[in-house]
């Protein structure tokens, strides 16, 4: 048994690749058999990242060679920088992979009854296991180049999961087709920049850069070409408008993955500032242009939210205004780097509130989106000018949006509240006002969820809806293990922010531990 | 560590007792409901709502929809939100606009940095 876990990181991204191809062959035979494959093969691959993160957590980072004589083998004798494929393995990589797998996992659980009356399930689930194994590919990879096959994995089968419901109006495929050119736009920059790198260094694996960065002017290109191509896979502002499109047209799980697949991006954006740059870059300059952006797409993103009569469309502009708070967290981190007394006195804090900020809002996001699907699921539309008096019918539905609404709105005692409390006071010794808007955009979100709460579930029952019934259950428990962690987060916030969080800002922060991890020095 | 006791930079958050003084007061609150007025009759037109004399409104037609929320606030910020709808024009070709201007704005702003 031991012997098998030594390949977990792996596993994790063998297992979910070897199901996406397993799943067309056996719905050839049986139908049924794929939805719970699906979420076998994902519970599994949940598993196995628990493991590995309590491996990290305990010991440190892991690193795995692909194809070497001795996994952890990364520079063989007479070789000045490793060639081979590597897994590294840190506390930031594997708090991302753990996101991943909880989402993916519940999405499989949900689709068992949301997708059931659907065709092309096998292609479905296909899809999904791609996308689950390509966020996975792109949180633990420490190779820049494997990172690039991960990023196109992910948007090849997002923009076929967003375009996958077929409409007679047709804007599923429209949304897919947007998000497809957005992704070819942020793919062959990111391709650029990788070429800019191995021109320069001959080297495609990061630590490896990142030891003999030397911010030539073709490196700050390709920071450029990464910073603006990343933050816009992230949805921030001005570069969002393909989110809510993309959002609201996929099935409401896969949505939930779309989110941990934006958060990926904003992974890699915070990899490549922190581990690869670090502080030859100016990190005053760049981190408040991540600061600007996050402020920009904390506001524009709620104001735009507040007036949307369609609850996905709402909720995805909501997923970039909280975006916005994860890009202020640690914009604020990076732009006082180089000032170890403002880094220890509030930088890693506001740190440690960004990087919460992303588990935490993949868990109400994720909440709040499946709650939109079981509305549709039961209703037939996202207008929410057509719904109304719902609770009465769906009394857990309606229980789970309370949860999601609150913990987004930061009302306490749910998950949103402690993130959002760490970045309001560490911001404000920063900048006062920085701190002042990210509470007005609080404000502005609950103003937000107030009216969805009200249009879709307060009231009178509407008589086209007398006959409405809750959810089928694997919808409601997968909406019911969300709420839950949203729970624990939220009256346990310094358990994960001292055992989870802390350590993952610590992985970004120490450069020089990333890079011997990999080449050795420690 | 003391459990629930999050450090905030600034200060300190415990979710127990914010929870535990929650229940407090819901419990007194409730207390204090319950020693409401004494000559409050169920089903009697004292459970109406009084819209100045007009007559009610059957519940059905008295659901306030989502587009009629916050008519007010959209109202008050018209000359805010014009401009930024329309500059979500659902067009792919300004979706890449957008990117190549953030690009270029990104690359002015670090190269004289």
């Amino acid at each position: 048994m031991s012997s098998i876990l030594m390949h977990a990181p792996a596993l994790v991204i063998a297992l979910p690749l070897l199901a996406a191809f397993v799943t067309p062959i056996l719905g050839r035979f049986n139908r049924k058999t794929i939805s719970w494959l699906a979420s076998f093969t994902l519970g599994l691959t949940l598993l196995l990242t628990i493991f590995i993160a309590k491996q990290v957590l305990t010991n440190g980072p892991i690193v795995y060679v692909f194809g070497g004589t001795e996994i952890g083998l990364t520079l063989p004798f007479g070789y000045s920088m490793p060639i081979r494929i590597i897994f590294q393995i840190d506390a930031m990589g594997i708090f991302m992979g753990l996101i991943t797998a909880v989402v993916a996992f519940l999405a499989a659980i949900y689709s068992i009854s949301y997708m059931e009356q659907h065709t092309g399930l096998d292609k479905y689930y296909t899809l999904l296991l791609l996308l689950a194994t390509s966020m996975f590919g792109m949180e633990l990879t420490g190779d820049i180049f494997n990172f690039f096959v991960f990023f196109e994995i992910a948007s090849i089968s997002s923009v076929a999961l967003v375009a996958f419901r077929s409409t007679i109006s047709g804007e599923p495929a429209e949304a897919g087709l947007k998000y497809m050119v957005v992704s070819s736009i942020s793919a062959l920059m990111v391709l650029f920049a990788i070429g800019l790198f191995y021109g320069q260094y001959d080297a495609l694996n990061i630590a490896t850069i990142a030891s003999v960065m030397q911010f030539t002017q073709l490196d700050k290109i390709a920071l450029i070409l990464l910073v603006t191509v990343l933050s816009m896979k992230a949805g921030s502002v001005p570069m969002h408008m393909w989110t809510p499109d993309a959002y609201s047209e996929a099935p409401a799980a896969i949505t939930m993955v779309l989110v941990a697949a934006s958060q990926a991006s904003l992974y890699a954006l915070f990899r490549i500032t922190f581990s690869l740059y670090n502080v030859t870059l100016n990190t005053i300059t760049v981190g408040w242009i991540i600061i600007i952006l996050g402020v920009l797409s904390m506001f524009i993103g709620v104001t735009m939210a507040i007036i949307q009569s369609d609850i996905k469309r709402l909720m995805a502009y909501h997923a970039i205004s909280q975006t916005g708070y994860m890009l202020l967290g640690v914009g604020v981190g990076l732009a006082v780097l180089t000032n170890p007394a403002a880094l220890e006195s509030y930088g890693i804090k506001a740190m440690e509130g960004g990087i919460f900020h992303i588990m935490n809002h993949a868990m109400y996001k994720g909440l709040l989106f499946l709650t939109a699907g079981s509305l549709f699921y039961r209703t037939g539309t996202r207008d929410l000018n057509r719904m109304g008096g719902l609770a009465h019918n769906m009394a857990y539905t309606a229980t789970f949006f309370i949860i999601g609404a609150a913990a987004i709105a930061g009302i306490p005692p749910f998950n949103g509240f402690a993130s959002k409390l760490i970045i309001y006071e560490s911001v404000y010794q920063f900048n006062p006002l920085l701190s002042i808007i990210a509470m007005l955009v609080s404000i502005l979100t609950l103003a937000s969820f107030v009216k969805v709460f009200h249009s879709a579930f307060l009231g009178p029952q509407l008589e086209h809806y007398k006959s409405v019934q809750e959810v089928p259950k694997s919808m409601v428990l997968a909406m019911a293990t969300l709420a839950c962690i949203i729970v624990f987060f939220g009256l346990f916030p310094e358990l994960i922010v001292k055992h989870i969080v802390h350590p993952a800002v610590m992985a970004l922060i120490d450069q020089a531990r990333y890079t011997a991890t990999i080449l050795g020095g420690i | 560590m003391h459990i629930g006791l999050l450090e905030t930079g600034s200060g300190y958050w415990n979710a127990l007792i914010w929870v535990i003084t929650a229940v407090i007061i819901g419990i007194g609150v409730l207390w204090l409901r319950n020693k409401g007025q004494e000559n409050y009759k169920k089903n009697t037109d004292q459970t109406k709502p009084f819209l100045s004399g007009n007559p009610e409104v059957s519940k059905e037609d008295s659901h306030v929809g989502a587009s009629h929320i916050y008519w007010g606030f959209t109202e008050a910020l018209k000359k805010y939100y014009e401009p930024l709808v329309k500059l979500h024009t659902g067009n792919i070709n300004d979706y890449s606009g957008w990117i190549v201007l953030m690009m270029a704005i990104i690359f002015i702003i670090v190269g004289v940095s």
